[in-house]
């Protein structure tokens, strides 16, 4: 674990102790900020502590997690290519506010992971260049790692119109 | 999925633009993905993916299924490595549980995934030499990975599946006849190593095809989230293996290979020179493998304890009953951890949230060819319809863990 002690004060300097908050787990380090703030933050990462590698975004939806306040939460990886630190930024978001800044503008491979997380989860990016569905088919109704969604029932194949050879 | 149709992009109605449709289908592409060609006379100007064809909800299934169940997914992820996938998916639940594993796991963990870099390394350099027209080489490569089969099937019965480690050590302990293969192998490869690149690195048919085709800068490497052996022919200096490491990776002695050259030639220098050093470590690890235990104590409550202590002593019966019991037995703490290893493609990485039961509320993957995939129309701008096939051997897409 790379010491963050430096980006820490930075940040802290910033955006002030109002909504974030910093935590360690094994061998994770975590920052929670507020959804509002979570494109400027970010954005000063990227910017001015060096951290310009986004490993990893994802989501998780926390409908049915004791404890949770929130429904979805969102997971940033990002990575300084210099000295090797590494940082997770969280937010997180409910309904109907399934909304987010996009941030292809500062990492170029944001562009399929945060189309991935729309397809899986339903959460709008806003900004982002190109938002469509990218694993599963165009006209998929759902989103299916929600956890309202069955692992089984919906959406399989027998529910599919069939196409005969002469339509197709 | 996406239709050309959907795609953001400028219909132009000029009669000298075609559009060839590639994939999904086809011998080049390897595995089930399609590309959407807009080609001028020979040369590529436009180039969309269409993903999908594959994806059978691997991280949904993560969510029903059991730590030690889930192995048998990611065996389907990457399955030119499924040993490295194995030993990600338990790193990072056992990361995630806290739990520290014995040496010899360690080492043998750390020979599989080296031994695991080796295949996909010759099988990702062969299939690229193939489709830019050197058949020799690729042939001496599939008959190494045909050795390497056989040392896994001594392992563990599979060939391709294999579903090896467990939570907190392994599914079984290392044979003396794997040993002694792993050694034989040692001795024997590198007269084969020899032999292929002899073939392929001063090959001018191959080296006219690869060198300065499908170029990716530093910048758009970090930019655009690129990890492993593609960005270390860029010239980005990372290794999981040295930055963090993992399991025993600081006892051996090993160089990350990197390049400055950025294009397809580069890649494939890159792969088999990671090779060499993948040897390297295995070598060392076989003459080195400690004795002792290969799984954690089974007061960790993590993995059965042996059979002769669960038929002759009252404790290891009791222990053997709680472990199978789901409420008493194995439990990852209510929290969250991502953690990831250096696999042969990239970073290969899960982000685990437990919930204080046997199975993982959210196990996300991060897969390197899903990232790396995302590179390919820039990429291939400017370059000619024969490019194609090199750009996608030396990116080394495999469809499985791109769509999961």
């Amino acid at each position: 674990m790379v010491d963050l002690s430096g980006v820490l004060e930075q940040l802290k300097s910033r955006f002030g102790e109002r909504s974030w908050d910093y935590s360690e787990y094994h061998k994770n380090q975590r920052l929670v900020v507020a959804a509002d703030l979570c494109f400027s933050v970010l954005e000063f990462l990227k910017k001015t502590c060096g951290f310009d590698m986004l490993i990893d975004v994802t989501c998780v939806d926390y409908l049915h997690y004791r404890g949770a306040k929130d429904r979805f939460g969102l997971v940033y990886i990002v990575l300084n290519t210099v000295t090797g630190q590494r940082l997770i930024v969280r937010a997180f978001l409910n309904e109907p506010e399934l909304k987010i800044p996009s941030v292809v503008p500062l990492w170029e491979g944001a562009n399929w992971l945060e189309r991935e997380v729309f397809d899986m989860y339903g959460i709008e990016f806003t900004g982002h260049p190109d938002l469509r569905r990218i694993l599963l088919p165009d006209e998929f109704v759902g989103f299916p790692l929600r956890k309202d969604y069955p692992l089984r029932g919906r959406g399989e194949r027998h529910n599919f119109e069939r196409i005969t050879r002469g339509e197709g | 999925m996406s239709l050309v149709a959907d795609a953001p992009q400028k219909v132009v109605n000029q009669d000298y633009r075609w559009t060839l449709n590639f994939g999904p289908q086809h011998p080049a592409t390897h595995t089930t993905l399609r590309l959407v060609l807009q080609i001028e006379g020979e040369t590529v100007v436009g180039a969309i993916p269409d993903i999908g064809y594959l994806h059978s909800g691997f991280e949904k299934i993560g969510e029903h299924l059991n730590y030690n169940q889930y192995v048998a997914v990611t065996d389907r992820m990457n399955y030119i490595s499924p040993l490295a996938n194995n030993v990600a998916w338990h790193q990072a639940v056992e990361s995630l549980i806290g739990l520290e594993l014995p040496k010899r796991c360690q080492y043998i963990r750390v020979i599989l995934a080296e031994l695991a870099r080796v295949s996909d390394h010759l099988l990702s350099c062969g299939a690229m030499a193939l489709d830019t027209g050197a058949f020799t080489a690729f042939l001496y490569a599939f008959n190494q990975r045909e050795v390497l089969y056989g040392i896994f099937e001594t392992l563990c019965g599979a060939r391709f599946t294999t579903s090896y480690s467990r939570v907190g050590g392994l599914m079984y302990d290392a044979t003396p006849e794997f040993i002694r293969q792993v050694k034989q192998f040692v001795k024997d490869f590198p007269k084969v190593y020899v032999e292929i690149t002899r073939l392929l690195n001063r090959n001018r048919i191959f080296v006219e095809r690869t060198k300065g085709i499908g170029i990716l800068t530093k910048e758009q490497a970090i930019n655009r989230s690129v990890t492993g052996p593609i960005a270390r022919a860029s010239g980005v200096t990372r290794d999981l293996r040295k930055d963090q490491p993992y399991l025993a990776y600081p006892d051996f002695d090993f160089k990350v290979i990197c390049s400055n050259g950025g294009d397809c030639f580069h890649r494939y220098l890159v792969r088999m020179l990671e090779i060499e050093e993948s040897m390297k470590i295995v070598e060392q690890a076989i003459n080195n493998l400690p004795e002792g235990p290969v799984n954690v104590d089974p007061e960790e409550r993590a993995i059965l304890p042996s059979k002769d202590k669960v038929y002759n002593t009252i404790e290891g019966l009791i222990t053997h009953f709680e472990v199978v019991m789901t409420n008493r037995g194995l439990q990852a703490p209510k929290a969250e951890h991502y953690d990831a290893i250096e696999a042969p493609n990239g970073e290969l990485g899960f982000y685990i949230v437990g919930d204080g039961s046997d199975k993982a509320y959210r196990a996300r993957c991060r897969p390197p060819s899903y990232i790396h995939f995302a590179l390919f129309p820039d990429m291939m701008k400017g370059h000619t319809i024969s490019d194609v096939v090199a750009v996608l051997g030396s990116l080394n897409i495999i469809a499985a863990e791109l769509d999961r």
